[in-house]
């Protein structure tokens, strides 16, 4: 009983930490820009991909994953240059679009890149489960928790203690005030894109080994990742790993305990809770502002 | 001299909201602009600063054009604003804010500088660890002025500091500028509160509906009837 309980658990906090890297990606583009990046999940699906492809051409697996994360990243501030920086100043919802072309773009250029297969990784330290209370647990699902782990606390590093991770904070919160400090906001927004593809890709990289990945991986993890940041309060970064983690429990459960294929349909069912009857999430700013 | 504009326009869209303004500092001076709400006060300001784009005319820093300069090199060049309600940097801790004042500049000058502004602003020291949304009205202002002069500017643009607060505060921050300008500094101040910026202003302009109405000294200004009519309600 308990046994059980602690599978589904430890199933739910594998996927619940790629939900909260994405959902993190969220936030951060959210924050520069106010503008939803529905491309996040195609950062994940190319971490994954490239990866593979690098390691079959017989690449060691530390340097493909650096690769990938630098290549996934060089997509992302392409993304921005040449997709969100032209419609600078257009509507908020023109730029949402722009964003979910530029994920079917991404989509096709992976299928004519790659193909439509699946394409799988070896576990990063083998496949000989942990026996825990009863419950078993795959050591790649140590690495997605660790590398989750290990990347939030590089970003919280990165936002509290470096001037331009601060610059960043100061531009999401006030634009105006930030171009009068001389802070070059335009820079703020790209880096935001490479930081939110490297959450992307690494959260990629490490479930690979688990559930595979094609060109079409990141659609579902994209949105599942867009569930957690509105459950934790869009923009907040506490809100979206929390958000994350829940979204992956919550269904890890309910395909535990109810069936299998409701699996999916629990992260869009907490949108529209959260819609519903909590718009502002769990972390999020109320929608006032002290003037 | 010091800032010179030369038949500067600006447009929001299709409106004309400055029209051939031309306006001069000197070293040292502190100038006010005053005039009504809506008259274009701000957005000069914001042309200054290079983030409202000139439809035409020119902006002179220290005899270089900086009519096509990016914000961040105006800051570098050092101009600095206080803007218009503060927008301090309200989740950031007073210190971070001031350390982002000092974006652009490099070295060690920064740290002797948040010392200063501790002396200067003995609140903000108390504070410092705060987040800045926390502060009240008042020390928000002496913040944001603190914030801008961290970044050493030559030239201070002031935009409203009297805006919301109660009389008294409004008494020290207008003591405040004019401290300022006693070490030197030069200020270009831009109030609703006519009587106060003209009465410490060695210059000023009226601005009215987007053109330069009338210049004198402050003490012409305050004495000329248009004026007191207009601006002072007397």
């Amino acid at each position: 009983m308990f046994a059980e309980f602690l599978q589904y658990l430890f199933s739910g906090l594998t996927s619940g930490a790629i939900y909260a890297l994405a959902g993190l990606g969220f936030a951060i583009i959210y924050n520069s820009s106010h503008v939803i990046n529905f491309a996040q999940g195609e950062f994940i699906m190319i971490g994954g991909m490239a990866t593979a492809t690098m390691v079959a051409a017989g690449l060691p697996l530390p340097l493909a994953a650096v690769l990938a994360v630098v290549a996934t990243m060089a997509v992302g501030v392409a993304l921005e240059k040449f997709a969100v920086e032209p419609a600078r100043g257009a509507d908020v919802t023109a730029i949402v679009i722009i964003t979910i072309g530029a994920s079917i773009f991404l989509r096709g250029a992976a299928q004519v890149l790659w193909d439509k297969e699946f394409h799988a990784l070896p576990a990063f330290s083998g496949d000989t489960p942990l026996r825990l209370a009863g419950a078993t647990l795959m050591p790649q699902s140590l690495w997605v928790v660790g590398a989750a782990v290990v990347v939030i606390a590089l970003l919280w590093w990165f936002f509290n203690r470096t001037l331009f991770g601060k610059a960043m904070l100061a531009t999401s919160h006030n634009r105006l005030a930030a171009q009068l400090m001389g802070i070059p906001v335009r820079s703020v927004l790209v880096v935001a894109f490479a930081l939110s593809a490297m959450l992307g890709a690494v959260g990629g990289i490490v479930v690979t080994p688990i559930t595979f990945t094609n060109y079409e991986a990141g659609i579902m993890l994209g949105l599942k990742g867009f569930s957690a940041a509105v459950l934790g309060g869009l923009g907040s970064g506490a809100g979206a790993i929390v958000g994350g983690l829940l979204v992956g429990v919550a269904e890890a459960l309910a395909s535990g305990y109810l069936s299998s294929a409701y699996k999916d349909a629990i992260a869009f069912v907490i949108i529209l809770f959260v819609l519903f009857f909590m718009p502002s999430g769990l972390f999020g700013k109320k929608g006032t502002d002290r003037v | 001299m010091l800032l010179e504009i030369s038949d500067l326009s600006s447009h929001y869209g299709r409106i004309l909201a400055l029209k051939g303004i031309d306006l001069r500092i000197e070293q040292g001076e502190l100038v006010a602009l005053v005039g009504a709400n809506g008259a274009g006060k701000t957005t000069l300001l914001r042309c200054l600063s290079g983030v409202q784009p000139l439809s035409g005319g020119a902006i002179r820093f220290d005899g270089a054009d900086i009519s096509r300069m990016s914000a961040e090199g105006r800051v570098a060049a050092g101009i600095a604003q206080v803007p218009e309600g503060r927008q301090v940097f309200g989740p950031l801790s007073v210190e971070d804010n001031l350390r982002l004042g000092a974006y652009r500049r490099r070295g060690k000058g920064v740290a002797a500088d948040m010392e200063r502004m501790y002396a200067l602003f003995p609140i903000l020291r108390d504070k410092r660890h705060l987040p800045a949304g926390t502060l009240s009205g008042g020390q928000q202002q002496m913040l944001a002025i603190a914030r801008a002069l961290m970044g050493a500017p030559r030239l201070l643009l002031l935009d409203e500091p009297s805006m919301g607060l109660a009389p008294l505060l409004v008494a020290e921050i207008f003591q405040t500028v004019q401290d300022l300008k006693r070490q030197g500094t030069t200020i270009f101040l831009v109030e609703q509160n006519a009587t106060a910026a003209l009465a410490i202003a060695d210059r000023g302009y009226v601005l009215e509906t987007g053109a330069v109405v009338m210049e004198g000294t402050g003490a012409e200004l305050l004495a000329d009837d248009k004026v007191q009519a207009a601006y002072l309600g007397l």
